[in-house]
Order: structure tokens, then C-alpha cells, then sequence
């Protein structure tokens, strides 16, 4: 039987990496992440890998590009400004096709920002941060369990498709403790990674491997980037994922990832007890983004409101999805419940401001 | 000189980790000279087998297509950091780690000072030609005093620019370094030299833990402004006054406590 053990979702994050068999951490102590490089400076030596603290962000991110290219499962963790500073070594990592997975969890605001709980970098985690063009799985859980089991599918996500993988935490989710069943889970078997430098004499001294391999591939750079293509074209097939609540009759939808998803479903409740027959749509993948699936409900006679603790960022997705076909409303950072200058988005804020729309 | 032309008559043949591809290096510059000294000192080492070579941003970049064994293209100063990670997946791996004077002393400078002080394992072969080579030719921090270049003008002026940067000196005083030596590869016997340097420095790290550092001074014609032949004289006039040719340091490979 599986343990159950209480844990925030920053431990949650390190469990899940050490259920992944993931041995090699690299990372920058930023708030509010800290207790993941903490727990990785225990873990990785015990599981007979390796933990570095990195001199920088730029560092950790060129640390995971060379775990990652040697063939190892391989992660770092940050909070948003230091995404920013690996937006370089990401493009690097995707150029290469390496596959690497990266938690952050999310502060609020652009530049250093605040140590504030925040949803801001919506955008930086689904439109790429670094140059070129290139793209990454976002997955955005909502509990301490989702963090847990995220990180599996994170992994084998990187592994099956050579991509980087988000795992989109935030303050709350990072801080808050709740119950956590510890399991494997289960995935189909992966390709071998014969694409890693190890030295040829594991090649049998036949051929030597070069990372990134971009010269072997065939018609020059368009052929390059039309193979990329097609790769981010089967993730987009293949591997979107979101979860609906009580959309079925609902003819008000709210729209919220993560931690706000879960605000959200209390104010769904407490409006369906008023007789609101309100529904929730939580996207789970932010990219692959749910269009479709977002569309065919918008195309109902539904109005559609999206929740999250910014200053409207999702809401340009949910609006390119609902194509006209539904009014789109937005409560963001400006909804906060105020005890503080900070603040933090509450279910009887949102409440209120449901109300007020509708 | 291909595979059809060496034969027993010739002193030197091309070593066989060295392919066909054709170098694409200016005339005069010393990076093919540098790479095939490389090449050499792997195979007699017999360290083909277990060797990962790291490049980052230079004209060096080319390597891998050059030289027949692992390599891995870190981007513009990043391969102290990209050597870090592999060394972990692969303790046994023989690690060396090509970059030029941009690459260290300028955008990377922090995770060269930050790998030396970890005191990782591997071989660092620095670059030094004084200049920007691969972006045509700007000034790098071990640009001489005086020395034109395009984004120096009027030659390179302390007050504006600051001084010329040491990295062999500098590796010296690092705890986490076991050798640190400067050499070029002008003259037949400055070659010799090179070679039983980098020889060296292959063997310390065969040996134990921390860095063993190689400063390679090297000739930059085009962007120098000189013919090839003048580039040298240069480089053995000038270069080699401001940057002394010599081991700087050279202590058993051991964890201190």
C-alpha cells in the first residue's frame, strides 16, 4: 500500500522527482522555492546522484543542459526571475531537443518582483522567454498530489518528446501542506537515448555523438525547423489535458489554472448554492492549451470568466478560444482580498466580483 | 595532408582523430595547429574512448566536426557550467573544455571563477589571441594596451578600457586548481613545450580532483591586421611580453581539508 504522508508542494516537488528516478539537481536559492534546493541537497546524494548549487540561474539552466545531454533525468527549480535569467540555456536546452524538467514557482510581478504569491508569468512559461521560437510542455497542478504526480508526467513527457517540461507551482501550492500519497506511476516504455555523450568506447569506438546534433538533420535550417514543427504539432494532438466541473448545464464558466482553479471551485460552489448554474474549466496543460475543448463549451450559450492572480494574461488564450462566440470577462490582481498592501485572491473576493458581472 | 599522402616518410602524421573535413580557419591562425596538438595528446593518452570535448562561442566552435570524439556546444560562456552537469552523470568521462578569451574571461568569467573554486575535475584549454576572432575582431579582455582593434580604435587605452586579463596567474591562485600553465605554438619547440604541458594537465586530472588549466597564446592575422608571418612575430614579440610562457602552477590533485 502506497505511504500518505503530509507535505507541502515543494517537498511534493522532490518526492516526485525522486519517484521519477530524476538524480541530479541544479539550482539558485530564490523565495519561495527554497525548500526544494534544500530538499535536493539531502536527496540527490542519497539516491546516488549529485546536487550542485549553481553560481546563478544562467549556471543551473547550462548545469541541467549538460546532465540532460549526458543522458540523465535531470531537473532544476526557481521562482519567475529566474526564469527569466535561464530564458538563454532554455532555448539551448530546446535546440538541442534535450529533455530536461523545470519547476517554478511563481512570485508576482515583472523584474525582481515582489516574494509575493502570483500567477504573472503565464506567459513566459507558454509563449517561450528566450529567443527563437521554441516551445515547452506547461503543466499546472492544483493540489500537493497534482505536484507529486506532475512531476512523474513531467519526466516521461521530457524523455518521450526530447522537450523541456514545466511544472507550474506558485506560492500557495509551493507553501501549503496537505495529504500526499506516495506511488509510482505508470507510463509506457521510452526510447533508449542513444543521442547522449557518454565517450564512444560506449559506441563500441564506432561513432562519435555531438550535442546539439543540428548538422545531421536533413534540408538545412528549414528542414530543422519544420521538424521541430511537427514535433510541437503532436504534443498540440496529443497531449492536451484540463479537467471540467459541472460545465454540463452551466451557463457561466469560470476559467483558472492552479492555484486559482481551486479558488475557483469553491466560489462555483457557493454559487451553484445561490442557484448560479456555474461551471469551471481548468486548463491542466497550459501548453498545450486546451482550444478545442475551450471552444465547443464557449460555442454553448455560456458567458466565460477567467480568474487568475494577474494582470490578465491567461485571459488572452481563453478569449483566442472563444473566438467571439462567448463574452469573456477577466478577474485578476485587482480583486484581492487587502488585510495587507499584498494581498491574495480569496474565494468570497471572487465571489463578490462574479456577482458583480453578472 | 590527407590519409592518401601520409606515409612512413612523414614525421608527423595526422592523427587519426583528426577526419577530412576541412578546417575552415584564416590562413596563419594557430587554432588548427592547437586542435590537432589536442587530438594528438588524446590518442597517445589513450583517452579517445572516454573523452567529452565541451566548445563554446569562438572560432574553435568547429571543433566536434573536426575531431572524432564526443563533444557537446555549450552557448557563449557557458561551458564551465554545461561541464559541470555532465561530470556528474559521468565521473569517469576524461573532460576537456575548449574556450577562447571572450568566452572565459568576458561573458563566462563568473562560472570559470565559480567551476575553479567547486575545484571540478576536467581540462581547461583557454584560447588567448587577444580578440574577439568568430565576431570580427573586437576587443577582448586580454587585448594588449596599445592594441587596435574595432571597437578600440585608436589602440586599447587603460583609462577607458582597464588592463589586460592574466588567466593562467589568475587560475594559480585558485585552491580548487591543481595547474596552471601558459604556452604557444610559434615555434617547432614552443610546440614540444605545449605538448608535454598539456600532457600534464591531461595526467593531473587522470590523477585526482580539481582544474587543470592550459592558456594557449595564439595568432589572429586576420583580425590582427597582419600577414601570417607578422602575426607570429607579433605574438612572439608582444603577446608573450605582456602574457610570460611558464607553468604558474603544478600540485598533487588532492582534497584538502
Amino acid at each position: 500500500m502506497a505511504e500518505t504522508i503530509l507535505s507541502t508542494g515543494n517537498e511534493a516537488v522532490g518526492h516526485g522527482a525522486l519517484y521519477s528516478g530524476c538524480k541530479y539537481f541544479f539550482g539558485y536559492p530564490i523565495t519561495p522555492q527554497n525548500a526544494i534546493p534544500e530538499f535536493m541537497s539531502r536527496e540527490m546524494f542519497k539516491a546516488g546522484g549529485s546536487y550542485v548549487q549553481a553560481e546563478c540561474e544562467t549556471a543551473a539552466i547550462n548545469m541541467v543542459f549538460g546532465a540532460a545531454a549526458a543522458g540523465a533525468r535531470c531537473m532544476t527549480s526557481t521562482s519567475s526571475p529566474g526564469i527569466a535569467l535561464m530564458g538563454e540555456g532554455l532555448g539551448g536546452i530546446s535546440a538541442s531537443e534535450l529533455p530536461a524538467v523545470v519547476v517554478d514557482v511563481v512570485r508576482m510581478g515583472p523584474g525582481w518582483g515582489t516574494v509575493q504569491q502570483g500567477q504573472t508569468d503565464y506567459r513566459l512559461l507558454t509563449k517561450g522567454g528566450g529567443n527563437g521560437g521554441y516551445r515547452c510542455i506547461s503543466l499546472a497542478p492544483a493540489s500537493v498530489q497534482e505536484v507529486f504526480e506532475f512531476m512523474q508526467t513531467a519526466f516521461y513527457l521530457a524523455d518521450k518528446y526530447r522537450i523541456i517540461v514545466y511544472v507550474v507551482s506558485d506560492y500557495i501550492l509551493g507553501e501549503m501542506a496537505e495529504r500526499l500519497e506516495l506511488k509510482t506511476l505508470e507510463f509506457d516504455p521510452l526510447p533508449s537515448k542513444d543521442w547522449a555523450v557518454r565517450g564512444k568506447g560506449n559506441n563500441g569506438g564506432t561513432h562519435n555523438t555531438i550535442v546539439p546534433a543540428v548538422g545531421n538533420i536533413e534540408g538545412g535550417i528549414p528542414g530543422y525547423h519544420l521538424h521541430q514543427d511537427k514535433k510541437y504539432k503532436t504534443i498540440e494532438r496529443e497531449e492536451v489535458r484540463y479537467q471540467t466541473y459541472q460545465t454540463e448545464d452551466a451557463d457561466l464558466i469560470m476559467v483558472a489554472y492552479g492555484s486559482s482553479a481551486r479558488i475557483s471551485h469553491e466560489v462555483m460552489k457557493q454559487l451553484r448554492a445561490d442557484g448560479v448554474k456555474a461551471g469551471l474549466f481548468r486548463p491542466i496543460s497550459l501548453w498545450p492549451f486546451p482550444i478545442e475543448q475551450l471552444r465547443e463549451l464557449a460555442e454553448g450559450d455560456v458567458r466565460l470568466i477567467t480568474v487568475e492572480d494577474s494582470q490578465g494574461q491567461l485571459v488572452e488564450d481563453v478569449e483566442f478560444a472563444a473566438q467571439g462566440k462567448a463574452p469573456v470577462d477577466l478577474i485578476g490582481v485587482w480583486a484581492r482580498d487587502l488585510p495587507t498592501p499584498s494581498g491574495v485572491l480569496t474565494p468570497d473576493n471572487v465571489y463578490q466580483e462574479v456577482k458583480k458581472i453578472i | 595532408m590527407n590519409s592518401e599522402t601520409a606515409g612512413k616518410s612523414l614525421a608527423y602524421e595526422k592523427p587519426k582523430l583528426i577526419n577530412d573535413n576541412k578546417f575552415h580557419f584564416c590562413p596563419g591562425c594557430n587554432y588548427g595547429i592547437i586542435i590537432r596538438l589536442i587530438a594528438s595528446v588524446l590518442e597517445e593518452m589513450k583517452l579517445t574512448d572516454k573523452t567529452i570535448g565541451l566548445v563554446s562561442a569562438g572560432c574553435y566552435v568547429q571543433t566536434p566536426w573536426y575531431m572524432d570524439v564526443d563533444f557537446v556546444a555549450a552557448l557563449h560562456g557557458r561551458a564551465p557550467a554545461v561541464a559541470t552537469g555532465i561530470r556528474r552523470v559521468h565521473p569517469d568521462a576524461f573532460m576537456f573544455c575548449m574556450q577562447g578569451d571572450g568566452d572565459l574571461g568576458a561573458i563566462g568569467m563568473g562560472h570559470f571563477m565559480n567551476a575553479m573554486m567547486r575545484g571540478e575535475r576536467w581540462t581547461t584549454i583557454f584560447l588567448n589571441n587577444a580578440c574577439y576572432g568568430q565576431t570580427r575582431g573586437q576587443m577582448a579582455p586580454t587585448t594588449l594596451l596599445g592594441m587596435r582593434t574595432t571597437t578600440t580604435q585608436d589602440g586599447r587605452d587603460a583609462e577607458k578600457t582597464g588592463y589586460p586579463l592574466h588567466v593562467a596567474e589568475l587560475a594559480a591562485t585558485m585552491k580548487g586548481v591543481v595547474y596552471a600553465a601558459r604556452c604557444c605554438v610559434n615555434t617547432p619547440a614552443n610546440y614540444a613545450k605545449a605538448k608535454k604541458m598539456l600532457k600534464t594537465a591531461f595526467q593531473k586530472q587522470l590523477d585526482g580532483p580539481g582544474m587543470s588549466i592550459l592558456e594557449l597564446l595564439s595568432a589572429c592575422p586576420s583580425n590582427w591586421g597582419l600577414p601570417p608571418k607578422e602575426a607570429l612575430a607579433f605574438l612572439t614579440e608582444n603577446m608573450i611580453a605582456e602574457y610570460p610562457l611558464g607553468e604558474y602552477k603544478n600540485v598533487e590533485p588532492k582534497i584538502d581539508v
